[in-house]
């Protein structure tokens, strides 16, 4: 069966053996339910390597968290140290004891006192823990660490022949068990119990590479049932034990297609929809001081200004610097902090192995539930290259699966754009902004360009930005035939082009003016020759009126003088 | 099983030896150990001692209190420092050495 963390979770796969949970963070998820219910787990590992904690683990969250209820029979520490041990992880193991719902069981070996004559067995064992078992009703059995047993008794024929039963009998009365081993030469454990427990085998290892300790888990073997192959890293402190599940990339995240704003409106509009996708990774890299994390600083305030949760992981500033630098660039993250809705993890890189810091990471996105993850720098890793990149792909495939916006800032060494290390993670990203220095006319300017933006087209163009306390400005850009124009160069043939055009428009207006000018001295003639016309029309009209006039005094006139002729007729 | 009190003198006396023996159910081991117990006793304690027998599947919570591993065990309660002895006694040397009993002292 193929592994991958979504067919953990969802726990698909045969569950042909019945498990007990563990409750132990990760584990549960990597052996696909737990521990093989009523049957033995031997979990072996060298001195320090967290095995009583384990089984204390076990049998804590059963009694507590499960409702099934342990007996742990511990051959090397006393039962206050045990408890006393575990308190410091938040275990009441008083209450549980005094609920009885836990029982521990010291078995004293000293050797010296033993003298030995004919033959013996170790009904006791058996008498102590059946009885240990029916007291509380126990599900849970842990034995920490039965090997002791040889070095008290030397009659190893007599002994390995009693464990055989012991563990048949553990698996008669349906418990599950624990059986913790310390790492022998050549084996699993140092007395070759392992051949007598053979459904499920975990080892644990604690390593040391180059000054930093490393906890590994690997579960050997799991009869009837798949499990998580790998070496898995994980972490004890003060929160108990947690394991690291990742597994082989799944590429199988649910993608979206809703973007988010990078914090930077003019940058948003050189991404063809207008930000990064939703659950993408994206990498900012630059060279010493171009404002990576400014930039980052962005996109936290961005998000948690809709309301979402942002978890930043800051490996070379604390995070009361980088809420008083980002106040100097314009961003006010305090107010996000004290609400809550950002939460910073500092933590120096050379702290832990790279695994731990995984794993740490993990722990924390799987508490948090941020939305956007900032990761800065993650140059600041040091290792081996493989090492590092792998890290990073769980760390993006951690974050692509929870459809989490991963931010990751990354420190270039030459003005060469893509150094090693940013090659090595390219791959990994979604969308890749570059910010580089421009050397030119004596003074450097800042500019930046999308490398690359999956599944999204964006701006071809090298843009000149400016860092100013009221946020980031991105220039428009000046393409001129010697390239990009940036800083004073550009500034000045645009000052060039800028009287240029004064004096085209000067050049139009003249144009125009005259223009104007004609069109009136034109009107003003025809105003000239309409009032001649005008003139002419009023005394035609004059002459015409007298005209009629006359004529109609002389009608009047020749009747006068009809009526004179007549009357003298 | 019940407990069996041996009591063949003053249990209060100075070199008194007060002994228990532990078993889990009359197995051949268990019924040996004790056969070989009281042959030791006999032998080399005569008058001198008081043998308790516990079967720890009667009595389980005693495996723990008494910090009992394997049976037989035989304990030497007093006279004191506690001693403790496993097996089913059938080797009567490795017997006296543990329970302090120099062969010879004892009344012929």
């Amino acid at each position: 069966m193929e592994l991958t963390e979504a067919s953990i979770r969802n726990g698909a796969g045969p569950l042909a053996v019945a498990k007990a949970r563990t409750g132990i963070e990760g584990l549960d998820e990597i052996t696909l339910g737990g521990l093989p219910a009523g049957r033995p787990t031997l979990l072996c590992g060298a001195a320090g390597c967290g095995k009583t904690l384990f089984g204390m683990t076990f049998l804590v969250n059963g009694a507590a968290r499960f409702g099934e209820n342990g007996v742990l029979m511990s051959f090397e520490e006393r039962a206050d140290d045990l408890a006393a041990n575990v308190a410091s992880l938040g275990f009441d193991v008083d209450t549980l004891v005094a609920e009885k719902r836990l029982i521990i069981d010291h078995v004293r070996i000293e050797p010296s006192e033993i003298e030995v004559s004919g033959e013996y067995d170790f009904e006791p064992l058996f008498v102590r823990l059946g009885y240990a078992i029916d007291q509380v009703g126990a599900k849970r059995v842990v034995l920490d660490t039965i090997e002791a047993l040889f070095s008290g008794f030397k009659d190893e024929a007599v002994l390995r022949a009693e464990l055989r039963r012991l563990f048949n009998w553990l698996k008669d009365r349906g418990v599950t068990a624990v059986i913790t081993g310390e790492r022998g030469e050549g084996q699993l454990t140092r007395y070759g119990i392992e051949e007598y427990v053979s459904d499920c085998v975990i080892l644990l290892d604690n390593r040391v590479f180059d000054q930093v300790t490393t906890r590994r888990l690997r579960i050997v073997k799991y009869r009837g049932s798949s499990h998580g192959t790998n070496e898995y890293p994980f972490l004890i402190d003060d929160r108990g034990i947690s394991v690291m599940p990742i597994t082989a990339a799944g590429l199988q995240h649910r993608i979206s297609s809703e973007t988010v704003p990078t914090g930077i409106a003019d940058l948003d509009a050189m991404f063809g929809r207008g930000g990064y996708y939703r659950g993408s990774s994206v990498l900012i890299s630059g060279l010493a001081g171009t404002g990576k994390s400014t930039f980052s600083g962005w996109f936290a305030n961005a998000s948690c200004g809709r309301g979402e949760r942002c978890l930043y992981f800051a490996f070379e500033e604390s995070p009361d610097q980088i809420v008083r630098n980002m106040r100097s660039a314009g961003i006010e993250l305090q107010g996000h902090v004290d609400s809550g809705l950002l939460r910073f993890e500092s933590a120096r890189p050379s702290l832990y192995g790279l695994e731990m810091h995984l794993t740490r990471m993990h722990r924390d996105i799987v508490d948090f539930d941020p939305s956007a993850v900032i990761v800065d720098p993650i140059s600041a890793f040091r290792g081996v290259q493989s090492e590092i990149h792998a890290t990073l792909l769980r760390l993006a495939d951690i974050c692509k699966d929870r459809a989490i916006t991963a931010l990751f800032t990354s420190l270039s060494l030459a003005t060469d754009h893509a150094s090693e290390a940013d090659r090595g993670v390219s791959s990994l990203m979604d969308t890749w902004i570059s910010l580089t220095d421009v050397e030119a006319s004596g003074e450097r300017n800042r500019v930046l360009y999308v490398l690359k933006a999956r599944g999204m087209s964006h701006s071809n163009q090298m843009r000149e930005y400016l860092l100013t306390s009221r946020g980031v400005r991105l220039i428009e850009p000046y393409v001129g035939a010697e390239g990009v124009l940036t800083g004073a160069a550009r500034a000045a043939q645009e000052a060039r082009e800028r009287s240029d055009a004064i004096a085209r428009a000067q050049i139009s207006e003249r144009r125009r003016r005259e223009l104007d000018r004609k069109r009136a001295t034109t009107e003003r003639q025809i105003a000239e020759l309409r009032a001649a016309m005008s003139a002419e029309e009023g005394e035609v009209e004059m002459l015409d009126q007298q005209e009629a006039g006359r004529e109609d005094m002389l009608t009047a006139d020749r009747a006068a003088m009809a009526a004179i002729r007549g009357a003298a007729e | 099983m019940n407990p069996i009190q041996e009591a063949t003198a003053d249990p209060a006396r100075p070199g008194h030896y007060n002994l228990r023996l532990y078993v889990a159910g009359q197995t051949p081991k268990s019924l040996s150990a004790i056969a070989n117990l009281k042959k030791i006793c006999e032998e080399h304690l005569a008058g001198i001692y008081t043998i308790e027998v516990i079967d720890l599947l009667a009595r389980p919570q005693l495996a723990a209190g008494d910090q009992i591993l394997a049976v037989p065990t035989l304990v030497r309660r007093l006279p004191p420092p506690i001693k403790r002895i496993i097996g089913n006694l059938s080797n009567t040397d490795r017997v006296l050495v543990g329970l302090d009993i120099l062969p010879g002292i004892a009344p012929a």
